[in-house]
């Protein structure tokens, strides 16, 4: 084991920096889809519950079957896989958004606009620094979720780990088999963590001190 | 007993200082919702006298917030117009006017995820004021509203006791020195002494300003007590009575006002006679960090066996025994805030709870940012009430 790791050390290393980074650009862009679509929803009440239907509908489709259905319309490839992260990725931040949003008290909503701040100033400076808390739980939920699809996602062609632990399936029965496998989930759950542990210190400097 | 005309007198537009509040003009304004067939307020016409604190009271459902609330637009009227400053409100955007209008509600409703600070400089930051500007206005209004700008500045809401966010939220409707304020059950969460002691600082910072300030209550007393006049609306709006609180305890209009003030009318007028109305009474006062034995023999002079010991800006900080002072070489400081006082504006009704439980037979009574004038005691009130059965 040690001895495959190290072989195939820059390969491993350059797989995961491709997973980590395919899965962070995936959230990312989740993240402002989430928050927009949420904004809309809670502007419009009758949006809430389809909202949060669909999200968790969403999240049962099968992740090789979404691939499946986007082959149409992309090519096997990166971008395939960046979309297919990112739908998974939308549906925890969503669902904490819409949550996050309406818990916002309408006595301060109404404060807010009872001193003059318009729609988009009370968004900014009031709604979501206020869910911000919630908003980024469901970021940190979405990232780990989405370390694993990605994984999946390789098997569209996707840059990552997943490629080792298709390898080692395919392998099965051979030498380097296991290795290939156990390399492929290790590196995937180190990185989950690293970056659970970033996604903790962005709230600790994102987060108000006074609504921690 | 007769009404003392003490509130007519003390009415700011007699009193020192300039006015700097707006008169509102009410004409005719109703406001219908949907699906009801009754208006939540009908056809309501008053002005609002510039400098003056003018009392929303009726029973709940009567419509008196909603129509607090279509002064700044929150809620707009169906018909009728309102006017500020001879300004209708519909010429500028809700926005713009919203900003020229104090808005404080019940708690303070403040920003927890802003400091102190930042919640005060919102309106003036919407309104484009400069930074140094901004930040030498918060603290101002920090000391206005007695919180130390050093201590309170950087500090979360949670941080803060319930008074002290209420006392934040004066502050932030005044941030922008708005003519007019709108205040909606402002002092409605806190317990009855806080209560006392923010409704006293209103006064004494409205003694300063002279805003129009409109305020929303459901308690006949915190009219009585804060009001230059009192508006006593029934369902739907409709105007009972729209007087002076003596005229109104005097002379109620109907058996719905006298219901409403209920009975007592003349224990009330306690409520009507400030403490400015009786002589206080010098104490000996000393300075934190003088000499103790000095004070001693000071206080022993005057025949006290108390002393109310003053910060550098004549703020009382203290009211000790002689017993307690001797513990010390030199005068220490205590705790003000911890200090129960009364405003020179506070009623004989207020003062007297305060003297009850003060252990000193008196109350420390305070002026503008909490300078010491003397002390009150139950002599003095009691004098007073015998001169006005006399009269």
């Amino acid at each position: 084991m040690w001895d495959f790791v190290r072989d195939r050390r820059a390969e491993i290393f350059y797989d995961a920096w491709q997973h980590t980074y395919l899965v962070v650009l995936a959230v990312v862009a989740a993240t402002v889809v989430a928050v927009a679509i949420a904004v809309i929803v809670t502007r419009i009440p009758r949006l809430a519950a389809p909202a949060n239907a669909l999200s968790a509908i969403g999240l049962t489709i099968p992740a090789l079957a979404l691939v499946g259905l986007l082959l149409p319309v992309l090519a096997l490839g990166s971008t395939l896989a960046f979309v297919a992260v990112a739908f998974y990725a939308v549906m925890p931040v969503l669902r904490n958004a819409v949550v996050g949003l309406q818990g916002v008290d309408a006595t301060l909503l109404e404060s807010a606009r009872g001193m003059g701040m318009g729609e988009l100033a009370t968004l900014a400076r009031i709604r979501i620094p206020l869910a911000w808390p919630v908003i980024l739980a469901g970021v940190r939920t979405s990232t780990q979720m989405s370390m694993g699809i990605a994984a999946i996602a390789s098997y569209a062609l996707g840059p990552g780990l997943g490629g080792f632990i298709f390898t080692g399936l395919a392998q099965n029965g051979g030498k380097n088999a296991m290795n290939y496998a156990l390399v492929g989930t290790i590196g995937i759950v180190v990185m989950a963590l690293i970056l659970d542990g970033l996604l903790l210190a962005l709230g600790r400097a994102t987060i108000s001190k006074g609504v921690r | 007993m007769t009404s003392t005309n003490t509130v007519a007198d003390e009415t700011p537009a007699t009193a020192a200082g300039s006015v700097s509040g707006a008169e509102i003009r009410l004409d005719g304004v109703t406001k219908r919702y949907p699906g009801q067939r009754e208006p939540a307020v009908g056809e309501l016409s008053l002005t609002i006298p510039a400098g003056e604190i003018v009392m929303f009271v009726g029973p709940s459902g009567c419509g008196k917030t909603t129509s607090l609330k279509m002064i700044n637009r929150l809620i707009e009227p169906t018909s009728g117009s309102i006017t500020i400053d001879g300004e209708d409100i519909r010429k500028q955007s809700a926005d713009d006017l919203r900003r020229q209008i104090g808005y404080v509600i019940q708690g303070g409703s403040l920003f927890p995820h802003m400091t102190v600070g930042r919640n005060i400089a919102l309106v003036p930051r919407l309104l484009g004021w400069d930074r140094a500007e901004t930040r030498q206005r918060v603290d101002d209004l920090l000391d206005l509203v007695g919180l130390d700008p050093d201590a309170y500045r950087d500090r979360y809401p949670r941080e803060l006791s319930g008074g002290q966010q209420q006392r934040v939220g004066v502050a932030r409707g005044l941030a922008a020195d708005p003519p007019v304020i709108l205040m909606d059950e402002p002092f409605g969460a806190v317990d009855p002494i806080t209560r006392q002691r923010l409704q006293d600082e209103l006064l004494a910072i409205q003694r300063e300003l002279h805003k129009t300030i409109v305020c929303v209550t459901h308690d006949i007393d915190e009219a009585i007590k804060l009001g230059d006049r009192i508006l006593i609306l029934k369902e739907h709006a409709e105007i009972a009575q729209y007087d002076t609180p003596d005229a109104i305890l005097a002379a109620p209009a109907d058996e719905f006002v006298e219901d409403f003030v209920g009975s007592g009318a003349a224990l009330k007028q306690l409520s009507l006679s400030r403490v400015t109305d009786v002589e206080l009474s010098r104490r000996t006062t000393a300075r934190v960090g003088e000499l103790t034995s000095e004070v001693i023999l000071r206080a022993q002079e005057n025949g006290d066996n108390a002393v109310v010991i003053l910060d550098e800006r004549n703020r009382a900080v203290a009211w000790r025994f002689l017993r307690q002072l001797r513990r010390h070489e030199k005068v220490v400081g205590g705790d003000r805030e911890s200090l129960v006082t009364v405003d020179q504006r506070a009623t004989l009704n207020d003062a007297l709870d305060t003297m009850l439980v003060s252990g000193h037979g008196g109350a420390i009574v305070c002026g503008d940012r909490d300078r010491y004038l003397g002390v009150i005691d139950f002599h003095a009130v009691t004098d007073f009430i015998e001169q006005v059965g006399e009269a």
